[in-house]
């Protein structure tokens, strides 16, 4: 609490150091002399420009100190002395506080500035991983209202093919932020192969996967019966090892939010979420004409556009009273067969992702499980399970979630790559393409591209090496072409247009069918 | 024999277990004095006010009633809390501890800040007024009596630490208890026996900025306020003694420190979201920074020397507070972040503890295990008196002349 220009009137602080030793008469003489010093340097500051009586005492006074202190060069503009520890002036107010012991000593001191005032990288590390622990410890304690969150046991079924990688990381990596303990039930088609094996193992999570005797069919339809059935053993399977949590349907493909994890956990027994769709269509183009052509017809069917969500419906007082579900009828008839036409994937009319359930449903046991739930060691499979309304005597007791349905929380999508196309195994190029690009240069030659032909045109390195051999793409892509060089040496020697490709090429390019078929 | 000591066994696993879990959140608190930060103080202690004319209290208030809202305010608040507390006696003669109700820190300046220069005589004025009136000072030359001297240094009545060191307590004082703000150790200002209280600060105002407890602390440090103050010290050295500037110059450049001399509305909400406060001195070892730390639960760093904190015999504040010598300010990142993460959390669920928060506020009304509950608890703890404060008939101890000439004008 300092006053600022009041205090001026009451005493004058500067000179109060000086004056408290005005008792003895010795020290009057020494008050004459200190006046007199202090006039000389004032005259001589004015004359240099800066306090110099500061740095005068620090050399007089300093002692070599175990702390290395910085002393910046000196800017008389600016106040702060990067003095030592002693302070000098103090010295006549330090004999009246030296009587009651105290080691603080009233005065002015240093400002101690060490060496090197920037940040440390290694205690920048230290503290962003204590304030890590902290927010963890915050979470844990505050966060979901304190109770104990349930484990969520996701069931996905998967077969290997091109775009597995692509689509199990994406779960993998949902599974692996969501901040609840998982157990991720992978079920593979065509037998538990080491390709998946391989992928799921990096997700850090406890894994059980499950082989599937069949091998995936080739039709979109088949394929959904498949995948009901594994749905079905990987269910089993959380019977039998009577698994503990919230089952949720993580199919490959599908892209859940963070919120619909947290939202699961207020499931008692059994409920649904609403699912965005995305039925993509084969063709950029003929989706914006489908747009368009829906934007008519909403002027003349008075027809709100139709909703891509699949879910609980809702009265206004948040009771369940029906399904809202895809609408197929401006896809009749131009909806994908086979898995890699160019048409649009349509979902059921209710999909399994959008189902989420308490395991105890699935246990033997009868411990407090309702009865409108039918008990799932009796289910035939054969009788054809659509959907997991099937494991219910009562639909009408399904719990809405996400506000009743109001949030989409997952996103339901089916894209695969053709049916042809190779991939290296793993994705690991192993051992590396003898393919080396002149550096002087771009790959890419100003040769413009061939005309697009029907067949499938493919062409193979025969060196013995494993390289990546891909079909010729059509019109809209781009060509990469890279010249093999034998010779080194002649590298330098080519220009651009000599780039023409010899016998041996290789098209690299990591385009795939997929690439048209921009969403 | 085996089956009943099982049993016991059982039972004492069984609440141990189901304690467990409330323990994750808070600890319990206790001091050098033990658990007490929870005690009642009703029918432990008596106090008996006396009846000042209102020139010392009443008329003050009335003539600036800004002196509710300052850091000071407790010795008001401390009045009206012990006329309406069932610990108040009105018959003096079974009272343990006798009040008088004098406010002399309520003498602002138009900014605000107030003049301790009438204090003394004010305060003198009164003791001579409880003297003449009543026997109990004479009894024990006022060994029994308590006085709430909320300012910079106390009893010294000043604000410039090197005249309150002159000063000296006042003389008239030294017998009594004195309730402070002020806390450093072998200071002359600080009497063996005080009790040192914590800054008033608004706790309605720190209510209304709450954020839930859920939201991440994202800040590793967090300060706002002077560095350097210009108007008082340009050349810097002096105020703080240099702590203050030392943290600037050493880590204005640091990420994790979020230290500025703004005043962001955010100031609270900020507060909540760091996990270390820095609360160092500044013309005086104390500042409100603790209080607030404290109630929005950041961890304090106290950067002042042989500070005394608030109500030191109850609450262990070594175990919730990060102490750090002003020499060692250069390597203050080194010294946060060398602390285990164990023993940050275990600091920050000392601090989650409810009641170290409520006995660091002033609430009005006044609420059970709150800072007057604690001032008394504090009284209660110093009895019974020791017979020998009982002087003799006509025995003096204390000097009525001695102090500065100016002091012993009535006021």
């Amino acid at each position: 609490m300092k006053l600022s220009a009041l205090h001026q009137s009451y005493l004058n602080r500067r000179r109060s150091p000086l004056d408290s030793s005005a008792d003895a008469s010795s020290k009057s003489f020494l008050a004459v002399f200190w006046l007199v010093l202090h006039c000389l340097c004032c005259l001589i500051s004015l004359l240099l420009g800066f306090r110099f009586s500061r740095l005068v005492f620090f050399f007089l006074v300093s002692t070599p100190s175990s702390t290395n202190l910085y002393s910046p060069p000196f800017r008389p503009d600016l106040p702060p002395p990067r003095t030592d520890l002693s302070p000098p002036n103090a010295t006549a107010v330090e004999a009246k506080t030296s009587s009651s012991s105290s080691r603080v000593v009233v005065g002015r001191h240093g400002i101690l500035i060490r060496p090197w005032p920037h940040p440390d990288p290694v205690e920048v590390m230290k503290a962003h991983r204590i304030i890590e622990r902290v927010q963890r410890e915050q979470k844990a304690v505050f966060g979901s209202g304190g109770k104990s969150s349930r484990a969520v046991i996701a069931v996905t079924p998967t077969y290997a093919r091109t775009f597995q990688a692509l689509h199990l990381n994406g779960v993998m990596h949902s599974l692996m932020l969501a901040p609840y303990a998982v157990v991720w039930i992978v079920v593979e088609a065509g037998g538990a192969s080491n390709e998946t094996a391989s992928i799921i193992a990096k997700s850090g999570v406890r894994t059980i996967h499950v082989g599937f005797d069949q091998r995936m069919p080739n039709t979109w339809e088949d394929r959904g019966k498949v995948e009901v059935l594994m749905r079905l053993r990987a269910l089993r399977v959380v019977k039998e090892e009577k698994l503990d949590g919230v089952v949720m349907f993580a199919d490959d493909s599908n892209m859940h939010s963070m919120e619909f994890f947290d939202e699961i956990q207020n499931v008692k027994w059994f409920g649904a979420v609403s699912v965005g769709i995305l039925a993509h269509s084969g063709n950029a183009e003929e989706m914006v004409m489908s747009m368009d052509k829906r934007r008519e017809m909403v002027d003349e069917e008075e027809e709100r556009s139709s909703l891509p969500v699949q879910g609980p419906a809702c009265n206004a007082t948040d009771k369940l009273i029906g399904w809202h579900v895809f609408n197929t009828l401006p896809y009749a008839g131009k909806s994908a067969v086979y898995i890699d036409d160019v048409a649009a994937v349509l979902p059921q009319k209710l999909e399994w992702c959008g189902f989420v359930l308490n395991s105890r449903i699935l246990w033997d046991e009868a411990e407090s499980k309702p009865e409108w739930v039918k008990e799932f060691g009796l289910l035939n499979e054969n009788e054809g399970v659509e959907s997991p309304l099937s494991l219910l005597n009562d639909p009408s007791m399904v719990e809405p979630l996400g506000s009743c349905g109001r949030q989409v929380l997952l996103w339901w999508l089916r894209v695969e790559a053709r049916a042809d196309s190779k991939f290296p195994p793993g994705w690991v190029i192993d051992p590396p393409l003898e393919i080396t690009v002149a550096a002087k240069r771009t790959p890419w030659p100003d040769v413009p591209p061939e005309p697009p032909t029907k067949k499938k045109d493919q062409m193979s390195l025969s060196q013995g090496n494993n390289v990546v051999v891909i079909p010729k793409q059509q019109q809209q892509q781009q060509q990469q072409r890279s010249s093999k060089v034998r010779k080194p040496k002649r590298r330098s020697k080519r220009n651009k247009h000599e780039a023409k490709p010899t016998d041996t090429t290789t098209q690299v390019s990591a385009s795939t069918k997929h690439h048209q078929e921009r969403n | 024999m085996n089956q009943s000591s099982l049993s016991i066994i059982l039972l004492f696993l069984f609440f141990s277990a189901s304690n467990a879990e409330h323990n994750a959140r808070t600890e319990r608190i206790s001091g050098s004095a033990g658990d007490v930060l929870e005690d009642n103080p009703v029918g432990r202690l008596k106090v008996y006010v006396y009846e000042l004319p209102s020139k010392y209290n009443k008329k003050l208030l009335q003539k600036d009633p800004r002196c509710l809202t300052h850091m000071f305010a407790a010795e008001i608040f401390m009045h009206r809390f012990l006329l309406s507390s069932p610990v108040r006696t009105r018959n003096p003669d079974e009272a343990d501890w006798f009040y008088t109700p004098i406010y002399p820190t309520c003498d602002l300046t138009p900014t605000g800040l107030p003049l301790p220069f009438k204090s003394p005589r004010m305060m003198r004025s009164a003791i001579q007024l409880i003297s003449s009136n009543w026997p109990y000072w004479n009894r024990t030359e006022g060994a029994d009596h308590f006085f709430v001297v909320p300012h910079d240094f106390g009893a010294c009545f000043h604000y410039q630490e090197e005249k309150a060191i002159e000063r000296g307590i006042l003389p008239l004082l030294q017998r009594a208890t004195l309730v402070q703000t002020f806390g450093q150790r072998n200071h002359v200002c600080l009497d063996q026996g005080s009790i040192t209280i914590p800054p008033f600060a608004p706790p309605q105002k720190m209510q209304a900025h709450l954020i839930p407890p859920d939201i991440p602390r994202s800040i590793f440090v967090y300060f706002r306020g002077l560095f350097y103050d210009l108007n008082n010290d340009p050349e810097g050295g002096y105020y703080a003694r240099g702590a203050r500037a030392a943290v600037w110059e050493n880590f204005k450049n640091n990420p994790l420190f979020d230290i500025s001399t703004d005043h962001p509305t955010t100031y609270y909400e900020d507060m909540q979201r760091s996990i270390f406060c820095l609360c160092p001195l500044g013309w005086a070892p104390w500042s409100p920074r603790l209080v607030e730390a404290v109630v929005f639960g950041c961890i304090p760093v106290i950067i002042a020397d042989d500070i005394v904190l608030p109500f030191a015999d109850a609450i262990p504040w070594e175990e919730i507070g990060v102490f750090v010598a002003e020499k060692d300010v250069p390597k203050l990142d080194t010294i946060l972040t060398s602390i285990p993460t164990e023993v940050i959390l275990r600091k920050q669920r000392l601090l989650a503890n409810p009641s170290m928060k409520r006995a660091m506020l002033f609430p009005q009304p006044a609420q059970p295990g709150d800072s007057f509950h604690q001032i008394l608890n504090g009284l209660a703890r110093k009895l019974p008196h020791d017979r020998s404060i009982y002087l003799r008939e006509g025995e003096k101890v204390l000097n009525w002349t001695a102090g500065p000439v100016g002091d012993l004008k009535p006021w």
